[in-house]
């Protein structure tokens, strides 16, 4: 297939992951600020939440604050942000519509009316619908999710948008955690307190994960198993090993269909995957969380950058 | 007087296509007692069907001029235009006959050139005109063949007097329209449809991928490559180009996508360089080939130019079509039917006055109020003037124009354009009509009975664009 229309695809899918992405932790910020007073939080939450979807440095070049209508307007419907919801989704529309022929009638009905509603429906969610419009967004792009699984050959052009979908997931639940360790907690705050306890709760339902942790753990919520939970377990379907499997088999399956030929991206592929397969959470703590997701996502991105350089450019 | 008098004279004059007047053709039977059976409500109805459907489908088509939006939809109009077999057999030589004849003039103007040798055409019309493009002297194409695909652009104003507006030779868009209008129409009025024996239009792509695969270089080996190059996403008729590269099974490529090597057309692709045999481009001449054509296009693709000229990959249409639809050479093509197939023209010329002829201008400045003036280099509907429809200053204001720059505009007599019955907010009402059948040249000349019927929604109105407010109907050919 056409290296752009290769790159079209796996674009679209990961920007419908990063709109689904920041519905997500906008929810939950949103949910966890309401809180913020009666649990005596610093009030950082708007803030952490800019760091966790990676805008802060794009937010600050326009705003001096990080307050929550502003915030929320920035992730939400600012066109002049890359990556607001409404920028991925209508980056996504354009996307499809640069490769409409690659993609099937289903998706294309998906991304299409997920883009011309979109700016509407932005403009419309004011204050408490906010909420509504976020959840609507994750069903947009649950839809497109479930349109394309359920819809396209199993061939290159799928293999491609399945690779887009886990990056981009891989990076967000990486991206979510870290700014919860790293940054969330007060320095003079006790871990094991009501906040603490709230916050970390916040990132499982970030994940639509706090009930399949209770089914997995049976035990209180405890930090390292989160992290063990989100980085190192394969049952869970947003954790970095399971993102990493699907991209592992992926850049494999397009391999065989290319007659063998694999590259610096397939190696590299295989490094974090096997990293994640047989690291243990305890070491990863003793090393240092932060440093580890830290080098997970530089090194994500630099496996974006071989895919491209072999496949899409 | 009043623009509103002559509005009317013309569409009282024009020619209604059902023969509503003297009690209805044949043909026109069944529409009438399906229009006589259904309640407006029911039209409006399945109107908001049609619209959901079309948006649904994608089709939008962008209007320049408007700035702002890319996408809007072009109005369908759910009663069909009905053509009886006779009608059309008769429009079907005439339009064979026609396209045979710009090919023989394109190979024979890259050639010897014997038309302007003979006389017949003005040599300074042809050599020195912008579409003429030097570079394709003596290259000769597969079945010389030039216009592959052709849109020929017809009105008519009685039974069988059919007349040509324009030759659209380059890279003509609206078949997407005609094929969609089809598959609308069969949703939303499957009974109607099952009434009537229509020829089917929907075999296009197979055709037109037929015509692209007899064009495939002789050194080309087993099933030739095709792809269809487009401007991008933000071209007007984008849509279409995607629809015909997937009903074709064939790559939609950009210039970005192609890379030539050694006088080889190569795309880009996920496994590598892929050799490229045919390019169904839809982007114009002066795009193609930045090395031998406007430099600074992004569009098309260095050294594709060369690689055509040594064989090594076809273009459709070829490069240099244009010269035989230009607005100016548009008055002789009677003169290439007689002249190289020795037959006497089927379909008839519009009278045109070329203004940058000194006694012509002066006819026309005379008659504005009759006339229809269009630039030569004009399309879309921009830069016309209906004269009976314009107001006394419009009428001086474009005077202005033509006296500065006379030899950019032609004229001619405002025709009649026939009706069609329309649902428009009134009810069912007639508007002017024309037709665009697409002929593909291959091996052989083929035409998928139908094209794309164009309707003025406005009432009065003879400009059928889409960038001016008109819409599209279902054409229907009757197989008896």
């Amino acid at each position: 297939m056409l290296s752009r229309t290769a790159a079209s695809l796996y674009w679209l899918a990961r920007y419908i992951e990063r709109a689904e992405n920041i519905s997500r932790i906008v929810r939950v910020a949103h949910r966890m600020a309401s809180m913020a007073r009666s649990l005596g939080s610093a009030g950082n939450e708007w803030l952490t939440t800019l760091i966790a979807t990676g805008c802060e440095p794009e937010f600050f070049a326009k705003y001096a604050e990080a307050t929550g209508p502003e915030v929320i307007d920035f992730l939400v419907r600012d066109l002049d942000n890359p990556s607001s919801i409404l920028t991925c989704l209508e980056t996504a529309r354009r996307n499809a519509r640069a490769v409409r022929t690659a993609l099937t009638n289903d998706m294309w009905d998906a991304l299409n009316e997920t883009g011309i509603r979109a700016r509407e429906r932005a403009r419309e969610a004011v204050d408490d619908d906010i909420m509504g419009f976020l959840e609507w967004v994750r069903e947009r792009s649950q839809l497109f999710g479930g349109a394309y699984s359920s819809t396209m050959l199993r061939n290159d052009a799928y293999y491609f948008t399945r690779l887009g979908t886990f990056l981009e997931r891989a990076d967000s639940t990486a991206r979510i955690l870290d700014v919860k360790y790293y940054l969330l907690l007060p320095h003079d705050e006790k871990a094991g307190g009501a906040l603490d306890y709230y916050q970390w709760q916040s990132i499982l339902r970030s994940v639509s994960a706090l009930r399949s942790y209770h089914w997995v753990y049976h035990e209180r919520l405890q930090p390292w198993l989160i992290a063990e939970f989100l980085i190192l377990r394969p049952e869970m379907p947003r954790s970095l090993l399971s993102c990493y499997e699907q991209i592992t088999r992926h850049l494999g399956l397009i391999a065989e269909a290319y007659g063998g030929k694999r590259g610096e991206c397939h190696r590299l592929a295989g490094e974090i995957h096997a990293k994640l397969r047989y690291s243990r959470i305890d070491a990863i703590f003793q090393s240092g969380l932060h440093e580890f997701l830290t080098e997970f996502i530089d090194r994500s991105i630099i496996l974006g950058a071989e895919i491209s350089n072999l496949y899409l450019t | 007087m009043s623009s509103a008098g002559s509005v009317a004279s013309i569409s009282s004059r024009a020619f209604d296509e059902t023969g509503a007047a003297a009690g209805y053709y044949p043909h026109y039977e069944r529409i009438r007692r399906w229009l006589e059976d259904s309640p407006p409500e029911a039209l409006q109805r399945k109107r908001r069907e049609a619209e959901l459907l079309f948006r649904r489908i994608g089709i939008t088509f962008s209007v320049y001029a408007e700035g702002g939006s890319p996408e809007r939809l072009i109005p369908f109009d759910i009663i069909p235009r009905v053509l009886s077999a006779a009608e059309w057999s008769r429009l079907a030589q005439g339009l064979t006959q026609r396209v045979r004849a710009l090919n023989a003039f394109l190979f024979d103007v890259y050639h010897r050139r014997e038309i302007l040798r003979a006389g017949r055409i003005p040599k300074e019309l042809i050599l020195h005109n912008e579409s003429y493009r030097a570079e394709m002297q003596d290259f000769d194409p597969p079945h010389r063949a030039y216009t592959h695909v052709a849109g020929i652009d017809l009105v008519r104003v009685g039974p069988g007097d059919f007349y040509v507006l324009e030759d659209n030779c380059r890279t003509p868009s609206g078949v997407s329209y005609m094929l969609e209008n089809r598959e609308a129409m069969v949703r939303l009025f499957p009974e109607l449809c099952a009434g009537h024996r229509i020829a089917p239009v929907s075999h296009y792509p197979e055709e037109l991928r037929d015509t692209l695969r007899s064009l495939a270089p002789p050194n080309c080996q087993g099933e030739p490559v095709i792809v269809v190059l487009t401007p991008g996403p933000f071209n007007s008729a984008y849509f279409e180009h995607s629809f015909l590269a997937d009903e074709m099974g064939a790559e939609l490529v950009e210039g970005v996508d192609l890379v030539v090597d050694d006088n080889i057309v190569h795309m880009r692709t996920t496994e590598g360089l892929k050799r490229v045999d045919v390019i169904y481009r839809r982007i114009d001449d002066a795009y193609v080939d930045p090395l031998t054509f406007q430099p600074e296009s992004l569009l098309g693709c260095p050294g594709l130019f060369n690689a055509y000229r040594a064989g090594n990959v076809a273009l459709a249409n070829a490069v240099g079509s244009g010269i035989a639809d230009d607005k100016a050479v548009y008055p002789y093509v009677p003169e290439m039917i007689r002249f190289y197939l020795a037959e006497e023209p089927i379909l008839n010329n519009v009278p045109t006055y070329s203004c940058g002829n000194c006694e012509e201008l002066g006819y026309v400045l005379d008659h504005l109020p009759e006339l229809v003036v269009k630039e030569t280099q004009g399309s879309g509907g921009f830069g016309m003037l209906v004269g009976p429809m314009a107001s006394r200053g419009e009428r001086e204001a474009f005077a202005a124009k033509l006296a500065a720059r006379p030899h950019d505009y032609i004229a001619q007599p405002t025709l009649a354009l026939s009706t069609c019955p329309t649902f428009v907010e009134s009810g069912v009402a007639p508007r002017h009509v024309d037709l665009r059948p697409f002929v593909l040249v291959g091996k052989e000349i083929r035409i998928v009975p139908g094209g794309l019927t164009r309707v003025a929604l406005r009432e009065g109105s003879l400009v059928v664009n889409s960038s001016q407010g008109g819409g599209t109907k279902d054409t229907w050919v009757l197989e008896r």
